[in-house]
């Protein structure tokens, strides 16, 4: 399997302790930057019920979801607190601000 | 189990009076008997004292439960609901219920009460005449008080007082009659029953002295009572609460000795030597009481006997009088008649409200009559139960125990100066000793603590403040008298703390508040960022830079977010009133847009939903080449303001409602507030704008304008409060608007107006907004200063390029890769 980093933008297109939406024909990915200017990439679909975490609230490493407050993990997708849930986790590089993301499935999707 | 059978103990009646006795007996000889208990009502055992503040809506029911149904299971007591015993068999030693129940006894307690006395005129008996005595009462009332219309009080003595005032805060238009030349002249003189009477007045009951009432009138219902002097007032309601009879009824038919009440001796024996009697029924040295201290001491007397100790006697003593209506203070206790031989010191203070009365004979307090500042009867009451000689501090004995011999006016210092045989808390009879040992003995912590063991402050609540600063002088700084619930996991301060800090500290921004108050996470979370950032822009208007990251999506984007991560839109409609040029640029962006639902809110405007984030600034230009702007639908700060067509087109308007409504939201839209404000304002008490369940609402009248606040239609469902009448439309506005900002300033975030005005007391927002004009204006002139940098319309904002990051994704791969 090889990985496929693709460009999506610059780390400053990112509030700080905010998040941003990219489009993919498997479905929406939200990049978060955290206070401490890490970034992260999750699946945008809460595991609850599907809500958009790019709409959260970034505090620490998690995003509260807007729907029903539950709290994601950036680091590894996981629900955090009593509830249990997990979302995918998207590879991501930081090059000196140029943010990449690792799709594989990506580069099947296009060339079918 | 032992091998003996437990002896039976069956009690007639659930009251207050049993209840007590139940407790003390458990405590004095646990397991000796087998309990049953009948109660006519159909429920367990509440505190009486309480029904009050239940009518006027401070209170609800389950929160004056004294037992509730755990109790009695985990004391093995058999306990019929809703069985009324109908006779008892002395020589078989049985009682049988009105459902075919009959239980025997080797002891029985009869408890059953009192009745209300029905004053004998025609038409006693019509619907809507009800009497003042039971839960089932005040529902009565409450379903009678949503009708607002007139009701008419039988009674100015204490029940009657409340029951006006309870009436009057849920809409009523109240009147009381009253068969004496002033109010309550039982417990008062006739100067204090006067400054009563004004303050009655000014709340807008009316009161008819010398009123004797000749017949109610009405077909099937009532409809309004006809006084001796041919005067006729109309009512809708009539509540007669003119006095109490002890229920004897039973006793008397099972050959019981029975004079006014059921006669016993002062260990609660009546004449038959296995039947006790208590409580309000009860006649013990040829007097009968309503009063919950002396029956307290009735239910420790019988549970004494009943545990096996004949000592135990119920003595007389003076009990005070406290009124239960909310901002008003009356105290007296004893004698205050006027008589030879007696002196009395008064002092009043007319722009206070305060009459101060002491009734001296032989040097010593035989009597007092406090009104307006009611704070050291406890201590004006421990000198005549003392019997002290006060002629060393006579000069200076109406002033108070802070100005007797130098002490400290600080209240701590008073309550330690208090010997330990101070009553604390009156309806218990409960001393500060005792307190003070059971604090020590057992360990207590807590309020609840000490009110489970001692009892102190359990009944009425009155005595609450005293209770807590013994808890402090006894546990020094390890009692915290409200243990707070910290905001969230990062920090274990409480909101309110938090607020005050922020203010103290002048701390502006969340880094500024975290550092500072020591948060133990470096970002904070979803509930404790958007809370500082909402106290911040409340508090630094024009200082605080809004931090756009700890605002919950909605507020960032200004539309309300849907399950399918859709958007809603909802432009703003000034009270309510659109015309044809909005609605076609509503339609035309509906058509343009594809706008899947079109919806009517509540609020009296449109909803436009699903639509999608990256449209909205399009929508929203669009909108806004029509006039319109945010209806900030999404806000944790002003709404809507919801209108009737008032005075311009509706044959009831009194005034133009329909215009203030626009003017309030003029003057308010775009403030932030700790939770959704919703407001209404109709133009008659018909109430078509639903003004009295919102956080906010007018009800016009030909007087002027009734301001309402604090109701609740959704979680919880709840009439407002009522904050007062003002005469014209921009004193109308300065108190909304003053009220709104004292709310903003110190609500938690997230606290509806009216769970903020239940914790801080309707008594202080009456006394701040309505009584202090100072404060009221300074409260004004901030909201005032903090409109200016709230009032900018977001979506104009973002129109011309605010955020655009928001509204567009970061980037769109992999769909056209193959191609490229």
């Amino acid at each position: 399997m090889t990985m496929n980093w693709i460009a999506i933008g610059d780390i400053n297109d990112i509030p700080l302790r905010g998040a941003r939406c990219v489009r993919t024909p498997t479905g929406k990915i939200a990049v978060f930057r955290t206070a401490e200017n890490e970034v992260f990439a999750i699946e945008d679909h809460c595991p609850h019920k599907g809500g958009p975490l790019s709409q959260g609230i970034v505090h620490g490493t998690a995003v509260t979801c807007p729907l029903h407050n539950w709290v994601i993990s950036l680091e590894t997708g996981k629900a955090l607190g009593a509830d249990e849930g997990e979302v995918r986790t998207i590879p991501i590089r930081n090059d000196n601000g140029a943010l990449f993301v690792a799709l594989e499935n990506l580069a099947l999707a296009a060339a079918e | 189990m032992t091998e003996t059978a437990l002896e039976k103990l069956v009690i007639v009646g659930n009251g207050m009076a049993p209840g007590r006795m139940l407790e003390e007996l458990f405590e004095k000889a646990p397991g000796r008997y087998a309990v049953t208990i009948f109660n006519a009502e159909p429920r367990v055992n509440y505190d009486r004292i309480m029904l009050s503040p239940v009518l006027s809506g401070e209170k609800e029911y389950e929160e004056i439960i004294i037992h509730g149904d755990g109790w009695y299971i985990k004391h093995g007591i058999t306990l019929y609901k809703g069985h009324k015993i109908m006779a008892i068999d002395r020589g078989a030693k049985t009682v049988t219920s009105d459902h075919g129940v009959t239980e025997s006894y080797d002891k029985l307690v009869i408890a059953t009460g009192s009745v209300p006395f029905i004053i004998p005129v025609p038409g006693k008996e019509l619907r809507g005449v009800i009497t003042y005595r039971d839960l089932d009462d005040v529902q009565a009332m409450l379903l009678a008080a949503q009708s607002r219309e007139k009701a008419v009080v039988i009674g100015g003595g204490l029940l009657g007082l409340e029951a006006a005032a309870g009436l009057q805060a849920r809409g009523m238009d109240v009147t009381v009659l009253h068969v004496m030349p002033t109010l309550m002249e039982r417990q008062l003189d006739p100067a204090a029953g006067y400054l009563l009477q004004k303050a009655v007045e000014e709340r807008g009951i009316k009161v008819v002295t010398k009123a004797n009432t000749k017949r109610i009138l009405g077909e099937e219902k009532v409809e309004g009572i006809e006084l001796d002097d041919g005067r006729i007032i109309p009512a809708t309601l009539v509540v007669m609460a003119v006095g109490i009879r002890p229920n004897a009824g039973l006793a008397k038919e099972a050959g019981l000795a029975v004079n006014r009440g059921i006669v016993v001796d002062a260990g609660m024996q009546t004449s038959d030597g296995d039947i006790m009697a208590l409580g309000e029924c009860a006649e013990v040295g040829g007097m009968v009481y309503g009063l919950v201290a002396p029956l307290y001491e009735m239910a420790r007397v019988a549970a004494s006997h009943l545990a096996g100790d004949r000592r135990a006697a119920f003595a007389h003593s003076d009990t005070p009088t406290k009124l239960k209506v909310t901002g008003i203070n009356l105290y007296s206790v004893g004698d205050f008649a006027d008589a030879d031989g007696r002196e009395e010191i008064v002092l009043r203070d007319a722009t206070a409200g305060i009459y101060k009365r002491l009734v001296l004979k032989d040097n010593r307090i035989i009597g007092t009559v406090l009104y307006g500042d009611t704070a050291d009867g406890a201590w004006f009451n421990d000198l005549l139960k003392r019997g002290t000689d006060i002629s060393e501090m006579r000069d200076t004995l109406i002033f108070g125990q802070a100005y007797q011999g130098g002490s400290p006016l600080d209240p701590t210092a008073a309550v330690a100066a208090l010997p330990d045989d101070a009553e604390i808390c009156g309806c218990n009879g409960v001393c500060k000793g005792k307190i003070v040992g059971a604090i020590t003995s057992k360990g207590l912590t807590s309020l609840d603590d000490v009110r489970a063991h001692t009892k102190a402050s359990a009944s009425c609540g009155s005595c609450t403040g005293l209770v807590e600063q013994i808890m402090s002088l006894t546990l020094g700084d390890t009692y915290n008298p409200a243990a707070v619930q910290p905001m969230c996991n990062c920090t274990d301060l409480g909101h309110d703390d938090v607020r005050r800090l922020i203010k103290a500290k002048k701390l502006k921004s969340i880094p500024a508040v975290m550092q500072e108050l020591e948060w133990k996470t470096s970002c904070g979370c979803a509930k404790c960022r958007p809370a500082l950032n909402y106290y911040l822009v409340c508090d630094w208007p024009d200082e605080y830079a809004d931090d756009y990251q700890s605002r919950f999506i909605n507020e960032r984007v200004h539309a309300n977010i849907q399950k399918d991560g859709t958007y809603s839109v909802v432009p703003r409609m000034w009270g309510g009133v659109t015309n044809s040029k909005e609605l076609r640029a509503i339609a035309d962006v509906v058509d343009k847009f594809n706008v899947p639902l079109v919806k009517v809110t509540g609020g009296q405007r449109i909803d436009l939903l699903g639509i999608e984030k990256e449209d909205l600034p399009a929508v929203w230009a669009d909108l806004g080449q029509a006039g319109f702007v945010s209806g900030q639908a999404y806000a944790k700060g002003l709404r809507t303001v919801k209108t009737c067509v008032g005075s311009d087109w509706c044959r009831f308007g009194t005034q133009d409602s329909t215009g203030l409504g626009i003017r309030i939201e003029k003057f308010m839209w775009g403030s932030w507030t700790p939770a959704k404000l919703k407001m209404a304002v109709s133009g008659c008490p018909r109430n078509c704008a639903e003004a009295t369940c919102k956080d906010v609402g007018v009800i016009c009248v030909d007087s002027g304008f009734e301001i309402h606040f604090a109701g609740a239609a959704g979680l919880d469902i709840k009439g407002t409060e009522v904050l007062g009448l003002v005469r014209t439309e921009d004193e109308a506005l300065e108190h909304i608007v003053a009220l709104t900002q004292m709310y903003r300033e110190q609500a938690r975030y997230l606290e509806r107006i009216y769970k903020w005005a239940k914790r801080v007391g309707l008594d202080e927002i009456h006394r701040q907004i309505m009584d202090d004009t100072e404060k009221r204006r300074a409260y004004f002139d901030r909201f005032v200063f903090s409109q200016k940098f709230a009032q900018v319309d977001p979506w104009s904002e973002r129109v011309s390029g605010k955020d655009k990051h928001e509204f567009r994704p970061m980037a769109t791969v992999g769909f056209n890769q193959a191609a490229e």
